[in-house]
């Protein structure tokens, strides 16, 4: 029998060395650091860009801001209403949604119900290709090819148009969106497309009316995911539909995006601090903001569409 | 109802009209399957339309001296070396900034965070990050690393954005490819002795380096593609000398200062060429797009690889 006052031998021997309880703290608070490294960046990214935004408000009325019909910040008389470059976004925004949503869900209902899980093997791995190509290539396939073959078409198509970018990014956001659908819709479970099939149903209608809705969150998500990508799209907007902001709903005319500004703006010299430079912080802050709403409404319709089984 | 009455209900009901029936629906849903075939195809054949258009246009250009010349305002004898030796160095900053910082945040993300408000914080705050525009990370590099921390339009700047702008991707590979390690390894590792640390650094992450090493790559791929972040730190588009070299003939043999050098980067120096009024510069752009492409597609299709084999190599 061990006494009391006596420490342990047998504990002692198991019980682990201070050095080691120390190594093992020390690396954990360093894993914490790195991970909490990714909060820190979005507060550094909201700080940046309202610290700038509140610069460039004491000296533009946000009634301006939001009303005014010109963004010219650069002239000599600067007026500085956002409408014209968010009609630019969202002309662009729609024209590739239009193309990239009903293509991308009918090509993951496709790989997800009917196609051969050859052929899927195929497809999956190319879809990734796809989207991993640069969008300053993509920029370049819309300005010098699709925008020439539009104009033979409809020839009084300018050379800068928001219809051939919206296009081109069209085809750049199906991929992520058939790709992140799919991936939905294959993780429906089996039983619920085999009690379909036994009332008699075909795949298609199946595929319509018992997997797509019980996926409904999340192909939800990838239309969020592909809309947010379309609204910040950088490069492909910049080369294509050109750096001139116009309030327009016409596709057919040139028309700058909030990006293409930011873009536009950083390839001149501006002096650090004044007030053209603040601009492109409040477009930064705009685009943010837009994808915040855009995620949050994401966020809900998953929410009150989600089929639990 | 009977089973006399039934049997004279079914009789009743047109066999014929019910046959059709499931005849027509048949034939829709083998319609729509073969829509969707042609979608997926006619949409891979436009994209790999225009990237063989691109490089029927862009191969003959690439010649030894096309990758050995400085930008220039003659269109034959402009070329790329400035602009792939400063992709070449941001890569090297991105990858040196995002593999320690990204694999550190998978492992506490998955092996060290207990449930809780904290982890919930930094696990959505990643699902965010990965969706903000990548033109924001070039406003934060903008105004934090040039504008507070005077990094100045450098290498270093550029490098550090793109490793912020990739570091939700390799986390989340991290995440994942711990994630698929059964626990009874890790169960086993404890039952040796291990501490927690040595459990993961001597048998979890030799498991999965397969996987976190396909999702570095992936990201690097993103990262030398990116345009317009590092447009918004101010790289320029014309550069016609080189960062200084990291290795001197005397001590201390190597040298940092590219780290500060002004750079420019492959996707940048196409951009340039795009904009150009001149149609002579489209042929350059042209070769410029299609080296690119084959960087980010040759990163890619070792990923793919790499995850295959990885996968078929492992069996639990």
């Amino acid at each position: 029998m061990f006494s009391k006052n006596s420490p342990n031998p047998r504990t002692d021997a198991f019980s682990p060395k201070l050095s080691r309880v120390v190594r093992e703290g020390a690396i954990a608070i360093v894993l914490f650091l790195a991970a909490f490294s990714s909060v820190a960046t979005t507060f550094a990214i909201l700080e940046i860009l309202v610290q700038e935004s509140v610069g460039f408000f004491q000296k533009v009325p946000l009634v301006e801001f939001f009303t005014a019909t010109e963004w010219t910040p650069l002239f000599a008389e600067p007026r500085y209403g956002i409408l014209p470059l968010l009609s630019g976004t969202l002309v662009t925004s729609v024209i590739a949604l239009v193309v990239a949503i009903p293509l991308g869900t009918i090509a993951a209902i496709y790989l997800s119900e009917f196609a051969t899980p050859r052929l899927k093997e195929i497809v999956k791995p190319c879809l990734e290709l796809l989207a991993a190509i640069p969008t300053v290539i993509y920029g370049y396939f819309a300005l010098l090819f699709v925008t020439p073959v539009l104009q033979k078409i409809y020839p009084d198509l300018p050379g800068f148009n928001m219809l051939s970018a919206g296009l081109v990014m069209g085809l750049m956001i199906m991929p992520l969106i058939s790709s992140i659908s799919e991936d939905a819709m294959r993780s429906v479970p089996l039983e619920l497309r085999e009690g379909s099939a036994a009332t008699g149903a075909t795949r298609l209608q199946t595929a319509l009316r018992v997997v797509f809705p019980a996926a409904l969150s999340g192909v939800t998500a990838s239309y969020i995911l592909g809309t947010s990508r379309a609204v910040g799209e950088t490069m492909i907007v910049a080369i294509a539909a050109g750096l001139q902001p116009n309030l327009t709903w016409n596709p057919t005319q040139e028309a700058a995006t909030i990006t293409a500004y930011i873009v536009q703006v950083s390839l001149g010299d501006l002096p650090y601090g004044s007030l053209e430079y603040k601009t492109i912080f409040v477009a930064g802050l705009t685009l943010v903001l837009l994808t915040l709403v855009l995620n949050i409404i994401g966020h809900f319709l998953a929410k009150r569409y989600r089929e639990i089984y | 109802m009977s089973q006399a009455q039934n049997r004279q209900a079914l009789t009743d009901f047109n066999l014929k009209e019910l046959r059709t029936n499931i005849e027509r629906r048949q034939l829709i849903s083998g319609a729509f399957a073969i829509l969707g075939l042609i979608i997926i195809l006619v949409a891979t054949f436009i994209l790999l339309g225009l990237i063989f258009q691109m490089m029927t246009q862009g191969i003959p250009r690439l010649t030894p001296q096309f990758f050995l010349s400085f930008p220039s305002r003659n269109p034959e004898e402009a070329g790329i070396l400035s602009a792939w030796v400063g992709s070449a160095l941001v890569m090297l900053v991105t990858a040196i900034a995002a593999i320690p910082l990204g694999v550190a945040s998978g492992i506490y993300l998955e092996e060290y965070a207990r449930k809780g408000w904290l982890a919930d914080l930094i696990e959505i705050n990643v699902t965010n990050l990965a969706g903000v525009p990548s033109i924001v990370y070039g406003l934060l590099a903008l105004g934090l690393f040039v504008g507070k921390l005077n990094l100045g339009q450098s290498v270093l700047s550029a490098g550090l954005t793109l490793a912020l702008l990739i570091l939700p991707v390799v986390i989340v590979t991290t995440r994942e490819a711990l994630r698929a390690i059964p626990n009874i390894l890790r169960e086993a590792a404890y039952a040796l002795g291990a501490s927690k640390w040595q459990m993961i650094s001597d048998h979890i992450l030799p498991y999965s380096v397969g996987s976190i090493l396909t999702g570095i790559i992936i990201g690097l791929s993103r990262a030398i593609g990116e345009t317009a972040p590092v447009i918004t730190i101010g790289a320029l588009t014309f550069i016609a000398f080189l960062p200084d070299s990291p290795f001197k003939g005397d001590f201390p043999f190597i040298s940092f200062e590219w780290l500060k050098a002004p750079f420019t980067v492959m996707p940048i120096q196409m951009f340039n060429w795009v904009s150009r009024p001149e149609p002579e510069f489209e042929i350059n752009a042209a070769a410029a797009g299609t080296v690119l492409i084959f960087m980010t597609l040759s990163m890619n299709a070792i990923a793919i690889y790499l995850r295959y084999y990885f996968r078929k190599g492992i069996k639990w």
